[in-house]
């Protein structure tokens, strides 16, 4: 049966039709749903890492004990498993494993747009790249059967438009292979000096054999249209390709990219007059292509940043560009918005008044640089805020500490805020780390993670007490506050900034977003009260806006967290609780 | 059978035009296209300007609209019919939501929400359908119905027959609102 599919839920179809049993992943746009719908299918054990070095090892370990196991991640979070997965090139697997690695180009949900083939050249391990649904489907397959056959990790690129599109796939039976037996072997699997001296060699005769396989398997293909111009291309650049040019030129559709074909693109090139190479961000198909002493177009044409677009290969192949209309008005722009109730912006609101330095770290607290609240000094990676403060405040001989903290969400701290805030403890610095717990993975959509009780299913599992475990590491200034209320969470950041030694503020409110949060009735603007002084506007709520020169409550978004309440000088926020009683 | 077609679908993150390109999706792979639907999730969804791509035809590759290229947008906020109106072919139809979202730049006062859109959009050569949809899904029994109000009215400039549409919202819309669903569907379609 034909149906429409988003390529993510593809991907996981083609899991669990190859049999799949073990899948470990941590969330990042546009990843996420891929570990979201396998976990639908009860055959297969789905679990949230705590990061995804961790769900890399998990998989290989599954992997070992002969199971086909996944894991998978954004294209950062692969620098994060880059440790495991460069060795696990050299131990090959038992079981066949699957990586799933989703690139961004054009960052709408990151915060860089790295290149993630280069990883799967530098670690020598295949990378399929799939362009649609059904390839998404059809390639989870067959890498399975080249991890196996191959004795290698496969790692599937995904990227923004082949995850988050829906495209028609056919689907069909599970099949699940035995389980192959563990049999100890320490010349494969121990990675010491000795042993992996003689797997190198392995890995390079591999490469060699991967690429002969590239040649004539199918997963490359050729479209001849014509002799004046080749375009070699892969993933969604070549769905504009065809969309632009369609069969006016001939096409060499590149599944596979590490290893590269050789003869198959010497002989492509050979057909036609002119070659050109249409890929997103680095040249890495058009290197190879140099390398192979090919005179070849790419990226004297084409942008290395951002995303490519029908629109833009029209432009830059002088082919004829569609018009649009346009009105004159300038259209306000509408970036992304902490959300109405959100506890992040009392804290936030705190911190300003504090006049503090923020360094800050990856989550929906992110938005708390927006402004007005205009909050947050730095944010580099998962787990920086927390690392970042500790050189901060030593190398500032006394005068950072005092006015700076780290912000730092439950899941991000989970995945590695913990070992930065280690090093504050072992090493001393006078930081004060302050983690957002909002109950939950925010930014990617809600997803479980080690502090909030429940796993992937929503079943209760272990929950890390944030608290004991802060005390554990040797915090003695451990203490949480809600975030709603704006006179505890000042005298907190005041006393925490104060003392003279490391310290813990936990903010602890679930997000507004969650299913099982009550919220209270909305609040009103007593219009007689207000002074229309715009004071609530610091706090960038999407809630309040000033109308006639009066604040004005938006009842649809509100849902009564009262910070603005408590802000406002002459009291004319009302709770609209009175009148529906 | 014929060229690819292309819709949009716009509104601001947390609106529901989930459900609307779901609908649709249905709607043209029953009826035999091949489709195309594409989205942005993560951090635009948190009250950002957010858009769903619809394309269908004999085979459709791109899964995303450029600029001039379509057909109809559908939108759920006044200001992101103007916003994104540079997509719309010369000839192409709006459908859309008269309700107006402040974004934070109008919030802060910053910028002024532009006034008289439609006559403005309209004066470009744009066809624009504009109306209440959030009344409309009130009077069918819920606010979240705007989705499938504005899908009625999408409706009347496709060549589609209405059972068509019927089995598309029974096949999508669980079943306790169904009848809701397709009560705000026919107000979307009569207005």
């Amino acid at each position: 049966m034909k149906e429409l599919m988003l390529g993510n839920k593809a991907f996981a179809r083609g899991l669990y039709e190859a049999g799949c049993c073990f899948v470990s992943s941590y969330p990042g746009t546009p990843s996420t749903e891929v570990t979201e719908e396998a976990a639908k299918y009860d055959e297969i054990y789905c679990e949230w890492a705590p990061n995804e070095k961790v769900a890399m090892e998990a998989a290989f370990g599954a992997s070992l004990s002969g199971r086909r196991s996944f894991c998978g991640m954004k294209h950062v979070g692969l620098n994060v498993a880059a440790d495991p997965l460069y060795t696990m090139s050299y131990t090959g697997v038992n079981g066949g494993v699957v990586i799933c690695v989703a690139d961004d180009a054009g960052m709408h949900s990151s915060q860089n747009e790295q290149d993630s083939r280069h990883h799967a050249i530098a670690a020598k391990v295949p990378m399929l790249e799939p362009s649609d649904s059904a390839e998404a489907l059809a390639f989870a397959k067959l890498a399975y059967q080249i991890s196996e056959d191959f004795d290698t990790p496969v790692i599937m690129k995904m990227c923004t438009r082949v995850a988050h599109s829906q495209s028609v796939v056919e689907i069909s039976e599970r099949v699940v292979p035995e389980r192959k037996a563990y049999e100890k072997n320490i010349p494969k699997y121990v990675m010491m000096p000795g042993n992996a001296i003689r797997r190198h060699p392995f890995v390079e005769e591999r490469t060699r054999k991967l690429r002969e396989w590239a040649e004539t398997s199918g997963i490359n293909r050729v479209e001849m249209g014509g002799t004046e111009v080749g375009i070699i291309t892969h993933s969604t650049s070549y769905q504009y390709v065809k969309e632009v040019f369609g069969d006016s030129v001939s096409v060499l559709k590149l599944g596979m990219v590490n290893p590269l074909p050789e003869k198959m693109i010497k002989d492509f090139a050979s057909k036609v007059k002119k070659l050109v190479v249409v890929e997103e961000l680095d040249p890495i198909i058009e290197n190879h292509c140099k390398a192979l002493g090919l005179t070849v177009s790419g990226k004297d044409i084409l942008p290395m940043e951002g995303e490519f677009s029908q629109n833009m290969l029209r432009k830059l192949f002088e082919k004829e560009v569609p018009a649009g209309n346009a009105i004159e008005d300038t259209i306000p722009m509408r970036p992304p918005v902490m959300c109405a109730g959100c506890p992040h912006r009392g804290l936030f609101y705190t911190l300003n008044k504090n006049k503090c330095t923020v360094l800050g770290d990856i989550g929906c607290y992110t938005l708390g640089a927006v402004a007005p609240l205009s909050a947050i000094d730095m944010t580099l990676c998962m787990g920086a805020s927390v690392s970042a403060i500790h050189g901060y405040n030593i190398a500032g001989d006394g005068a950072n500490e005092g006015k700076t903290v780290a912000v730092i969400g439950d899941s991000t701290f989970m995945h590695s805020g913990m070992t930065g805030l280690a090093n504050i403890a072992y090493n001393q610095s006078n930081s004060t780390v302050i983690i957002l717990d909002n109950s939950i993975t925010g930014m990617t959509g809600h997803q479980q993670n080690p502090t909030t009780g429940y796993n992937i299913k929503g079943d209760p599992a272990g929950k890390i007490d944030l608290e004991a475990l802060c005390r554990a590491m040797g915090f003695n200034r451990v203490r949480v506050v809600d975030p709603y209320d704006l006179k505890a969470c000042d005298t907190a950041v005041k006393e925490e900034l104060a003392a003279n030694e490391p310290s813990v503020i936990i903010s602890r409110r679930p997000c507004a977003l969650l299913k099982y949060v009550k919220h209270n009735a909305p609040l009103t603007v007593n219009a007689d009260k207000c002074v229309g002084c715009k004071s609530c506007m610091r706090i960038g709520c999407p809630a309040i806006s000033i109308k006639d020169g009066k604040a004005r409550v938006d009842a649809t978004l509100c849902v009564g967290c009262g910070v603005c309440e408590q802000m406002c000088g002459v009291k004319a926020f009302e709770s609209t609780k009175k009148e529906a009683i | 059978m014929s060229e690819t077609k292309n819709v949009m679908i716009v509104g601001v993150g947390g609106q529901g035009s989930l459900l609307a390109s779901k609908l649709l999706g249905k709607l043209l792979l029953d009826a035999g296209y091949d489709v195309k639907v594409s989205e942005v999730h993560g951090m635009s969804q948190r009250g950002g300007s957010v858009v769903t791509y619809v394309r269908y035809g004999e085979k459709v590759y791109s899964p995303v609209i450029d600029k001039g290229e379509a057909d109809y947008i559908v939108s759920f906020e006044l200001l992101e019919a103007a916003r994104w109106l540079p997509y719309l072919k010369k000839d192409g139809q709006i459908v859309t939501n008269i309700q107006q979202i402040d974004p934070m730049p109008v919030i802060t006062g910053a910028q002024e929400y532009p006034t008289d859109l439609v006559a403005k959009m309209k004066a470009t050569g744009a066809k624009v359908d504009a109306l209440d949809c959030l009344a409309l899904a009130e009077q069918a029994g819920s606010s979240k119905a705007v989705n499938i109000v504005l899908m009625g009215r999408l409706s009347h400039y496709f060549n589609m027959p209405e059972e068509a549409w019927q089995k598309a919202m029974e096949a999508m819309v669980p079943a306790k609102f169904l009848e809701m669903n397709k009560k705000a569907f026919e107000l979307g379609k009569n207005a």
